[in-house]
């Protein structure tokens, strides 16, 4: 049952590895299991997991383990079943290697004769018995009356705290604030010496001042820079507007980034046609041509755009939903010159994945790798701008006839 | 081993499942990460442990430049070479410029100390696996002088990050972790009493309800935090401003938001 926690936990996806595990089995071996599970709760969570983020699936696999628990658990039985037979038939053998190191028979040996002194000194009281600090277990002197679901003192029990879920709002696949955003493209920078103000090369003056016997030389280098190049394609106006907080939120991160060497931004309505605008209202625009004329490999670019649209918009001649643009070139046509001409772009979505079925959608995945707009999608779209992932569009489903959307 | 050895101090309120991360790292020998939102109190949280078992502090804050290396120990090679071309001191001593960084005064102190390794995240991302080896022994070498220190009394490790950075697995799997979430209102009363005992029970609930008002709203850039609160109170008190102005306006914006737009969103959302 208690072994059965530590899978349950990585069944939920906690990649809780068997060094955390253990150190839990010490906590709890040592006496720390007295209380009730509300402390078992913080305990298990403050060994087990490592990432705020991860606090709300480790709710829900607690709720969802301990819900059903209606009698005592004497945790105490529970690991000495456990160090009687720890090896299950799924652990791998890094892990096995691992639980070796730590002379399990030593391990059980020890826990079981302070077990039993424990049980003589039972009248003792409180005193703690160790063997001179140097075990990894020791023990409060009253027995580990086990875990009891329902805590003491009135207070929310910790399957209701866990039931709660108040850290739902820390998961990184759910939200995006401007800093979070600011944080993930810290990540986006390609270094390289360039021109600029000099600093102190230290390993060229040891080697100048080393061939110069002893007398110190120093040599001056222009410092690290990043790189990046980065342009932003925002797609604004009709199915955006319930994005448009995020989106700004992305936005106001790119721009108050200072780390890029140059960051453009330009707007579109629904898909790229022959013309970028400047400003979000699309009032003053440039050709997209002479956008991308200034553009080489060293530019990334950054779509940002549900690509939900009817097909004709992005197949047809003349099928820009702003009926006055009167395109003589299907949008799918200059999508695709885009990524010809800047292979090192993606495309983040704000509609979730699970909606991306929808035809246009599609069609523009075939053309750029895309991924939501979410903390870990934003992740996964700068690790393909770092060159970490492979940047690989959708493939197009071998039954699939473009044509039936023109 | 014991456990429940630090309960907070007078100044530092700890919920229960903070003080329970903090006896369990102590407790194991493992050290304590704290992760939280800027002005949750994290660093105060290293000085409360010190002061509450009467340790001594050792503080060791991070900067984008620190390297794990330099925490240990730094031989001042230029103080040699210098000394070496003007004939100052005794240049045939190496240990006379080695000198110990935070970490490596941690571990060669005689007595048990706390060591507060201060926003990790901000260094390298390779910082805290270099970390790794000197905090599991707890012993490192000066390669110069081939000399060996290991810690007679493990230091109370407390390492703090703003989240800047997603820090190493291998770094995560060692350490106690706790996640600081911003108080509820509640628990702000009571810090906010610490610092300002004398504020009016009226006067507070209003000014706490401001606070996490403008804390709920959505598009702010910069949401205040408890220092920035703990200020307005002061400024507050100190203009002398009463409830009754609290309700139609929001005297001293500036101390809580930082940023122009913020500053305007707030206003008109007022309305």
């Amino acid at each position: 049952m208690f072994v059965d926690f530590f899978y349950h936990l990585r069944h939920f996806g906690l990649k809780v590895t068997v060094t955390e595990w253990l150190a839990l089995v010490r906590a709890l071996a040592s006496g720390h299991s007295r209380a009730d599970l509300n402390t078992f709760y913080h305990l298990a969570r403050c060994l087990l997991v490592k990432r705020e983020t991860d606090y709300d699936t480790y709710d829900r696999a607690f709720a969802s383990f301990f819900h059903d628990v209606e009698h005592d658990i004497n945790i105490t039985d529970e690991i000495l079943d456990w160090l009687e037979d720890p090896i299950t038939p799924d652990i791998s053998d890094e892990d096995r290697a691992k639980l070796e190191a730590l002379d399990l028979d030593e391990l059980l040996e020890r826990f079981r004769e302070t077990l039993e002194e424990q049980t003589e000194r039972h009248d003792g009281g409180s005193r703690w018995i160790g063997t001179g600090g140097t075990s990894p277990f020791g023990h409060s002197g009253a027995h580990p009356s086990g875990i009891r679901v329902g805590g003491s003192g009135g207070g929310r029990t910790a399957v209701q705290v866990a039931e709660s879920r108040q850290f739902r709002n820390l998961r990184s696949d759910r939200i995006l604030d401007t800093r979070q955003i600011g944080v993930a493209l810290r990540r986006l920078r390609r270094l390289n010496r360039d021109d600029g103000p000099e600093e102190l090369d230290l390993d060229q003056s040891i080697d100048a001042s080393a061939r110069n016997a002893g007398e110190i030389e120093l040599v001056f280098a222009p410092p690290k820079r990043n790189r990046i190049k980065l342009l932003m394609l925002m797609d604004v106006g009709g199915s955006m507007d319930p994005h448009t907080v995020l989106c700004e939120r992305l936005f106001s991160a790119a721009h108050a980034a200072n780390h890029f060497k140059e960051f453009e931004y330009r707007f579109f309505h629904n898909c790229v046609y022959a013309k970028l605008y400047t400003d979000i209202a699309r009032w003053k625009g440039e050709p997209t041509s002479d956008v991308l004329h200034n553009l080489d490999h060293t530019w990334s670019i950054v779509f940002v755009g549900d690509a939900w649209m009817a097909p004709y918009e992005l197949l047809s001649v003349g099928g820009a939903i702003d009926y006055f643009h009167r395109n003589t070139r299907p949008g799918i046509a200059w999508l695709q010159e885009i990524r010809r001409r800047v292979s090192n772009s993606v495309w983040l979505n704000p509609v979730q994945r699970r909606h991306w079925s929808a035809p246009s959608i599609q069609l523009v995945h075939q053309v750029f790798p895309m991924f939501e707009l979410t903390l870990d999608g934003l992740t996964e779209a700068i690790d393909v701008l770092r060159g970490t992932r492979p940047n690989r569009p959708q493939i197009a489903p071998a039954d699939s006839d473009d044509r039936r959307y023109a | 081993m014991t456990f429940n050895r630090f309960q907070g101090t007078d100044t530092y309120l700890a919920t229960p499942e903070l003080r329970n991360a903090v006896n369990v790292a102590i407790a194991l020998e493992k050290p304590l990460l704290i992760r939280g939102e800027p002005g949750t109190g994290k660093t105060v949280l290293a000085e409360a442990v010190a002061e509450s078992l009467g340790l001594e502090l050792i503080s060791w804050n991070i900067k984008s430049t620190s390297k794990a290396q330099d925490g240990l120990y730094v031989y001042d090679t230029v103080q040699r070479l210098n000394d070496a071309r003007f004939g100052d001191g005794d240049i045939s001593d190496i240990r006379r410029y080695i000198k110990h960084g935070p970490l490596g005064r941690a571990l060669v102190s005689s007595k048990r100390v706390v060591l507060l390794i201060d926003e990790v995240d901000k260094a390298d991302m390779e910082f805290p696996n270099d970390l790794l080896h000197e905090l599991d022994r707890m012993s490192f070498s000066v390669t110069e002088t081939g000399e060996q220190f290991t810690a007679h009394q493990r230091p109370i490790v407390i390492i703090t990050s703003n989240n800047e950075k997603e820090l190493p697995d291998a770094f995560l799997r060692r350490c106690v972790f706790q996640y600081i979430a911003f108080p509820e209102k509640n628990t702000m009363a009571n810090i906010v009493r610490v610092h300002h005992p004398n504020v009016e029970d009226e006067l507070l609930k209003e000014v706490l309800l401001r606070f996490y008002w403008l804390r709920d709203l959505p598009s702010l850039r910069k949401r205040p935090s408890t220092s920035e609160l703990v200020d307005w109170i002061a400024a507050l008190a100190r203009g002398g401003v009463g409830i009754e102005a609290l309700a139609d306006e929001l005297p001293f914006l500036g101390v809580l938001l930082k940023r122009e737009t913020d500053v305007e969103i707030a206003l008109s959302a007022r309305r």
